[in-house]
């Protein structure tokens, strides 16, 4: 395969895996759910539930994107320090973008700042997002494609406490912006948390905390014991699906740190609905892939 | 059985539904969101859209060309309360009956459901194809110089739902309810988790 050849080939499977990602949740979100789904019993939860159910059936029969909502796309990428075409990666990531759009397709939601006009094809200023992750030694490329609609991202808060505030100020304001915001963003939500000595870094965490998997905890004990805490707590309020009420609120809540400054504790919050449309997919270095996030999925 | 409201939309057949109820909608059905609001109320531009008895639902559809018209590909509700401001003025100009959308609505859409014998209900949030094929046919689109999700797209729908009727004519509001309750629980929860995570001593 000569250069030419390669890009094209893994401009191809991003933008395959792109649409894909609009269509089908992944696996741990996927039983997530249904797992939720069996403990509730009132009338309005298991009518949102099946309707829920009833609608991943349908766009996955009709190949359409599961919400119409399909997001400012973004891509979390574990770029191997050796991998081949690690120069081209964000201009092959545009194109998947301009692929997935027409080919899904996906609704255009990237509307340029101050010109305040819609692309109409999902890109824009530094738009698809990529957020980068140097990995050395690696020769392959991991990559996050994440969709998150309007609903799901304006809970998306930070605020920077003083360290008197403690991690009692993380819980207050994450429950504060879940007793307010949350509703809207299609519950049952995941809840991705940052904490860290300053605001853009928190911010960033959060959203990082989206990407683990469902079930899976903090390496620290006291951070997966906040996590269970707080999961618990979330649960306790029973915002039910879509705020109807019910016996839970969130998916889970997962936490990621930084170290911070003495003076200062950053807590941020980003949340995902539902419909929690993320995918991970490992390229290698000779450009067989391999999904991980959705096993068996064909591209 | 399924309780199903048809466009045009009377003031009786409101009268007897109550918060927490489900229902579906056949007949015609809008979208209409923060653009559609915004021209009508503050620029004063009259919809192209008669909406007298009529169906609203806030969203931005993904559509694709069919033929010489349009088919519906996926359509989910967006938030309403981003129209809170302009919807008690908007169900007063222009005689809508119901208002679709996702979350709930705040005391200015109430009012306006009481004074105008309107209601606010919820389709469930992400269910996009499954709302989709209960479109039966793109009769329309107006305004589409606002782009895809703004644009006025002029719906025939057939048991459109589930509906979750979230403000009533009777001045009830279930998602301001629940949320009501949501704050109580929340005091005890939070002060029981504090006195866990005092990490910093």
């Amino acid at each position: 395969m000569n250069h030419e050849q390669a890009v094209k080939s893994m401009t191809d499977t991003m933008s395959a895996f792109t649409d894909y990602v609009g269509k089908h949740l992944p696996d741990d979100v996927l039983a997530k759910l249904k797992e939720l789904r069996a403990q509730e019993d009132s009338p309005l939860a298991t009518v949102v539930y099946d309707s829920m159910f009833d609608n991943l059936a349908k766009a996955g029969e009709l190949n359409r994107p599961a919400c119409q909502d399909t997001g400012v796309i973004q891509y979390f990428v574990k770029a191997g320090a050796q991998f081949p075409l690690l120069g081209e990666v964000r201009a092959i990531l545009r194109e998947a973008t301009l692929n997935a759009t027409r080919s899904a397709p996906l609704r255009h939601n990237a509307v340029q700042i101050f010109q305040e006009k819609n692309t109409g094809d999902n890109t824009g200023d530094k738009i698809p997002w990529i957020d980068w992750d140097i990995v050395p030694a690696d020769s392959g490329i991991t990559i996050e494609v994440y969709m998150a609609g309007g609903g799901c991202s304006l809970p998306g808060q930070g605020r920077t406490l003083m360290p008197a505030a403690g991690y009692e100020g993380v819980v207050e304001f994450v429950f504060d912006v879940m007793t307010s915001y949350g509703i809207n963003a299609c519950p049952p939500i995941l809840v991705g948390v940052g904490i860290a000595g300053s605001i853009e870094v928190a911010a960033n965490l959060s959203k990082k905390a989206l990407f683990r998997p469902i079930g899976s905890r903090n390496p620290d004990a006291r951070g997966a014991e906040m996590e269970r805490l707080m999961e618990k707590g979330l649960n306790g309020i029973g915002l039910g699906p879509q705020g109807v009420s019910g016996r839970n609120s969130v998916m889970g809540v997962h936490i990621e740190s930084a170290a911070r400054h003495p003076s200062t504790i950053s807590a941020a919050i980003s949340t995902g609905c539902w419909a929690h449309r993320r995918g991970t997919i490992r390229i290698n270095g000779d450009l067989s892939f391999e999904i991980i996030s959705h096993k068996g999925a064909q591209l | 059985m399924k309780k199903i409201l048809t466009t045009p939309i009377s003031n009786e057949d409101l009268a007897s539904l109550t918060a927490g109820d489900i229902v579906y909608l056949t007949g015609q059905m809008v979208t209409c969101r923060d653009m559609g609001h915004r021209r009508l109320i503050e620029l004063g531009i009259p919809l192209p859209v008669d909406l007298q008895g009529g169906a609203i639902l806030h969203a931005g559809p993904i559509v694709r060309r069919a033929g010489e018209g349009w088919e519906m590909v996926s359509i989910g509700p967006t938030t309403s309360m981003r129209m809170e401001g302009y919807e008690r003025e908007f169900i007063r100009q222009t005689g809508v009956k119901l208002v679709i959308g996702k979350g709930g609505m705040g005391p200015q859409t109430l009012e306006g459901c009481r004074e105008s014998k309107a209601v606010h209900a919820i389709f469930p949030g992400g269910c996009a194809v499954l709302a989709a094929t209960q479109v039966e046919e793109i009769e329309r689109v107006e305004w589409l110089d606002l782009g895809m999700p703004e644009a006025l797209w002029v719906s025939r729908v057939k048991e459109f739902g589930p509906l979750i009727i979230t403000i009533d004519t009777k001045g009830n509001n279930l998602i301001d309810t629940n949320k009501a309750t949501f704050n109580e629980r929340k005091i005890p929860i939070v002060k029981e988790i504090s006195a866990q995570v005092r990490f910093i001593k």
